[in-house]
């Protein structure tokens, strides 16, 4: 027999090591030449690693999660016929990768992972969401409450001696096989009805816990929150922008719409606003590298746009968004947040911003404290447009207005320089107009000695 | 006028009002029963029972037309003739038959029955013309069971020789060449029973498939069959007139045909009696045509019920008794509710088809995972004496407590297994309860016990 190895191949990019985010076989399954055996991630990109040979799966070098030097042994594969490549019997991969042969065996501290079953698992009995093996269905699920909204089971013969006991059978505790309530269950509830809970509720407690692993996007969403709530020294601001003008403009606008000016959101107006105001404050469009004790302020704006998609919070970037106008800074953002929303972005469509927008439009709230997207320095935050009564010439009057919170990196950004940015953002937005005046700092900027990002 | 009073006033004596009425008399209530045409509704007499008969007739015909079949298991017979007449005769005799024996059991119930035109006046009220002279009935309660009828397409409005399903049901002669609109399962059951009896069947389906609410997997054994026994099937077509024996079709892809058709057979659905016997003077509250019920059959208004294809889908005659049933005993104080974990369904066509429960997708839909077992008759002994192995048993079930959630089968004489799967599905059976139950060897119903086993990772025969 012939075993071959796949290792974590290197993905390029200097990447160092991968996390293994998904397998498609299991020890013993047969795979084909070229079929895809596992996905594995980098920083950069999701890649699915194909077996070259064909045979039975022998060992596996990791599990869901954990993380893999390049090089390091993904699986092994006996593939008969084929001399063996594998020189010695101990698969070569990383400390933190867990041996095959011991697939219980926990990871390094250092790797989040779930914590064993027995440790989540309340001392109360519980259902599990896993798939029951066919020999052992979940008997302890019988025993648990069912959840709402779901049919209690029993039998015709039951129901109809539940229904002439004026009985609910949702609330009858079941016995019988996946719950089922029998004649001795039903009897049981009618002698000695359990006593409803103090505050009058008959519905059943729900102890169901879904345990679910965070890999992936989602693990490294978990890290790069943390990792910035931990070093960042937020400080949030809030202002209310008057945004009647703005919205007035941009109806007119959209009523003319084509398809060369398509409908516009307020985000490429805010966008426009951002890169102006930035002009005037180079601080806080900027890189912190806090290791080394260095601030890189850019002279190009590229615009991070927090995006949700199906696998968790991304934040694509408008590049240059300085170059754009109006229209292409809508088409721009849409085309990027699309690209992550489809998880076909570019890798520097995803990577290189030098300052955030985000936005929950309609669900915007009055009010947010957004983590800033470390190493930049600023994230401005959109809330909701409400109809507010103003004081103005001595009258109520109704306006649009909408708040603006943002969060700043302390550490680096003065809260009167903060403050004073935002309150610049909000004079644009108020007078929309003067975004779209002739820029008077761009000789200035390009005099300053500008770098990029990456 | 002749005035009558009773607790209970029963109009129309199909499936759901005879039901009602007999097991009303049974417990004592002083009950009538108003039937316009004939007691035993659409079902006895112009529905399941003839179609069925008819069906049998066709294939026993085509059973002896079928060389080979015959050849294989030493049977050699001449040319058969077919008497039309008689097998209408035939036909109308068992439903004679039934429908005697309905006045019967209502008579030994004790129910009054009136045949004649009811017209409601209020919720407690109604007149009847009947041949007897014209009655004022004065109930306590008022169930409504008047049924529904044949489906009309503007295009081919009905008469003549455009038939409907009761028209096509009491034909003398089989007609040489018949088009059938709506590939639904009384268009797909009466065309290839025609198909088998000798006529040229051209079926005729405005949506892209046959018998649209069954899942693909169980209507392509019908599809092969129908291509076996000659009869053309146009999908997503519509029939836009008829003229001269010939029906013009205008297919899915905008190109016109004519199809010869002696006799025109438009089933396109079926639409619930409404009208015409004062029904709107109550103004009850309707679900789009039906008359909108809850789960006890009670209308919107307090003491009048209503039962049958009159309260909506599915139009099934199994439905409507056992909503007659439980309306009588709600009404005599019983506390019934309509709280049935499945209602069946069969297809009497060639093969059969039977759904009870959900349908893979469904289930997915409601309960998330789900496995599914699949067990096909090629691989059961009985099917093969049957000489028609055509078809499976498909049991579906939750994944995480493997209570049973659907069961279809597709096959030849699946119809008598769906008392198993309807049990199933009301007893709340997981798979293990089905595998550990002993299935009498050798029989059709193997299938259902190896399809929960395969359901379970372990069949035994495949």
């Amino acid at each position: 027999m012939g075993v071959r190895s796949i290792k974590m191949p290197d993905v390029g990019e200097g990447v160092a090591e991968a996390e293994i985010v998904e397998w498609a076989v299991k020890v013993g399954d047969l795979v084909r030449e070229d079929q895809v055996v596992a996905a594995v991630m980098t920083d950069k990109a999701t890649v699915e690693i194909p077996s070259h040979v064909a045979g039975t799966v022998l060992a596996l070098g990791g599990a869901v999660g954990d993380v893999l030097a390049v090089g390091a042994e993904l699986i092994r594969i006996d593939a008969p016929g084929l001399p063996d490549s594998v020189a010695s019997a101990e698969p070569k991969s990383r400390a933190e990768a867990k041996p095959p042969a011991a697939p219980a065996a926990r990871p390094e501290p250092a790797e989040p992972a779930p914590a064993p079953k027995a440790e989540a698992a309340p001392p109360r009995v519980e259902p599990e969401r896993e798939a029951p093996t066919a020999a052992q269905p979940p008997e302890r699920q019988s025993r648990a409450p069912r959840l709402v909204g779901e049919k209690p089971l029993a039998s015709p013969a039951v129901r109809l001696k539940a229904r002439e006991a004026g009985v609910d059978l949702r609330f009858v505790r079941g016995s019988g096989p996946a719950g089922r309530v029998t004649h001795d269950d039903l009897d049981a509830f009618i002698a000695r009805p359990p006593e409803t809970p103090a505050t009058g509720s008959v519905r059943a407690a729900n102890h169901a816990i879904e345990t679910v692993k965070v890999v992936g996007m989602r693990r490294r969403i978990a890290h790069n929150m943390a990792e910035s709530a931990r070093r960042v020294a937020h400080f949030s601001y809030v202002e209310e922008t008057d945004v009647t003008a703005l919205e007035e403009l941009r109806a007119s606008l959209n009523a003319h719409a084509s398809d060369a000016r398509p409908k516009l959101t307020l985000l490429p107006f805010l966008m426009l606003a951002i890169v102006k105001a930035v002009a005037d404050f180079p601080q806080v469009n900027a890189h912190y590298d806090d290791e080394n004790d260095v601030i890189q302020r850019f002279g190009a704006v590229h615009l991070g746009v927090a995006t949700q998609t199906a696998n968790g919070l991304m934040v694509p970037v408008v590049r240059h968004a300085e170059t754009l106008g109006l229209y292409q800074c809508a088409r721009e953002m849409r085309r990027v947040s699309e690209a992550a929303r489809q998880g076909v972005a570019a890798r520097d469509e995803l990577a290189g911003s030098t300052i955030t927008l985000t936005s929950l439009g309609a669900l915007g709230g009055i009010a947010s404290t957004p983590i800033v997207n470390r190493p930049e320095v600023a994230i401005v935050g959109v809330n909701k447009i409400v109809v507010k009564p103003v004081w103005r010439d001595g009258a109520f009057v109704p306006r649009k207005t909408m708040n603006l919170s943002s969060s700043f990196d302390h550490r680096v950004v003065d809260g009167y320089d903060a403050a004073t940015f935002i309150q610049r953002v909000r004079e644009l937005i108020e007078a929309p107009a003067t975004l779209f005046l002739e820029d008077r700092n761009v000789v200035a900027c390009h005099a300053r000695e500008c770098g990029h990002p990456d | 006028m002749n005035e009558l009073r009773c607790k209970v006033l029963v109009l129309g004596g199909g499936p759901a009002g005879y039901v009602a009425a007999i097991r009303a008399g049974q417990l004592g209530l002083d009950t009538i029963l108003i039937e316009a045409e004939r007691l035993g509704g659409t079902c006895l007499n112009v529905g399941c029972i003839p179609s069925k008969a008819l069906i049998h007739a066709a294939d026993a015909a085509r059973g002896l037309s079928e060389q080979r079949a015959l050849n294989a298991i030493g049977l050699f017979v001449g040319k058969p003739k077919l008497d039309f007449a008689a097998t209408i005769g035939w036909k109308d005799s068992i439903v004679a038959r039934l429908t005697g024996g309905v006045g019967a059991l209502l008579k030994k119930a004790k129910v009054r029955t009136l045949l004649g035109m009811a017209q409601i006046v209020d919720g407690k009220t109604a007149i009847v013309r009947a041949d007897t002279g014209e009655s004022r009935i004065q109930a306590e309660h008022l169930v409504i069971a008047s049924g529904s009828e044949a489906a009309p397409l503007p295009a081919l409005p009905f008469g003549g020789d455009i038939l409907s399903s009761t028209e096509a049901l009491a034909l003398t002669e089989v007609p040489q060449t018949l088009a059938v609109v709506g590939a639904g399962y009384i268009g797909l059951e009466l065309g290839m029973a025609f198909a088998k009896l000798g006529a040229k069947v051209t079926i005729v389906e405005a949506l892209p498939k046959i018998l649209p609410l069954y899942d693909h997997e169980l209507t392509q054994p019908v599809a092969r069959r129908l291509a076996d026994l000659g009869v053309e099937t146009l999908v997503g077509a519509r029939a836009t007139s008829f003229a001269d024996g010939s029906v013009r079709v205008r297919e899915a892809d905008g190109c016109e045909r004519a199809i010869p058709a002696a006799k025109v057979l438009v089933a396109v659905g079926r639409l619930p009696r409404t009208n015409g016997f004062g029904l709107e003077t109550l103004d009850l509250a309707m679900s789009g045509p039906f008359v909108r019920i809850d789960d006890k059959c009670a209308t919107s208004m307090r003491n009048v019920w209503a039962i049958g294809d009159v309260t909506g889908e599915p139009m099934l005659a199994h439905r409507a008794m056992a909503q007659g049933a439980m309306v009588a005993e709600i009404i005599a104080g019983e506390k019934g509710a309509f709280d049935h974990k499945a209602i069946p369904a069969i297809c009497f066509t060639d093969p059969e088809i039977v759904a009870v429960g959900l349908a893979p997708d469904a289930a997915k839909a409601a309960h998330g995972e789900i496995r599914i077992g699949h067990f096909p008759f090629r691989a059961n002994g009985r099917a093969m004496t049957l000489q028609d192995d055509e078809g499976f048993v498909r049991v579906v079930a939750r994944a995480d407590n493997h209570v049973v959630l659907g069961v279809h089968a597709v096959g030849q004489g699946v119809s008598e297994l769906s008392a198993a799967f309807s049990l199933a599905l009301e007893m709340g059976a997981r798979l293990e309860d089905i595998a550990l139950t002993i299935h009498a060897h050798p029989t059709l119903s193997e299938a259902f016990h190896e399809a929960s086993l395969t359901a379970l990772g372990h069949p035994l025969h495949i």
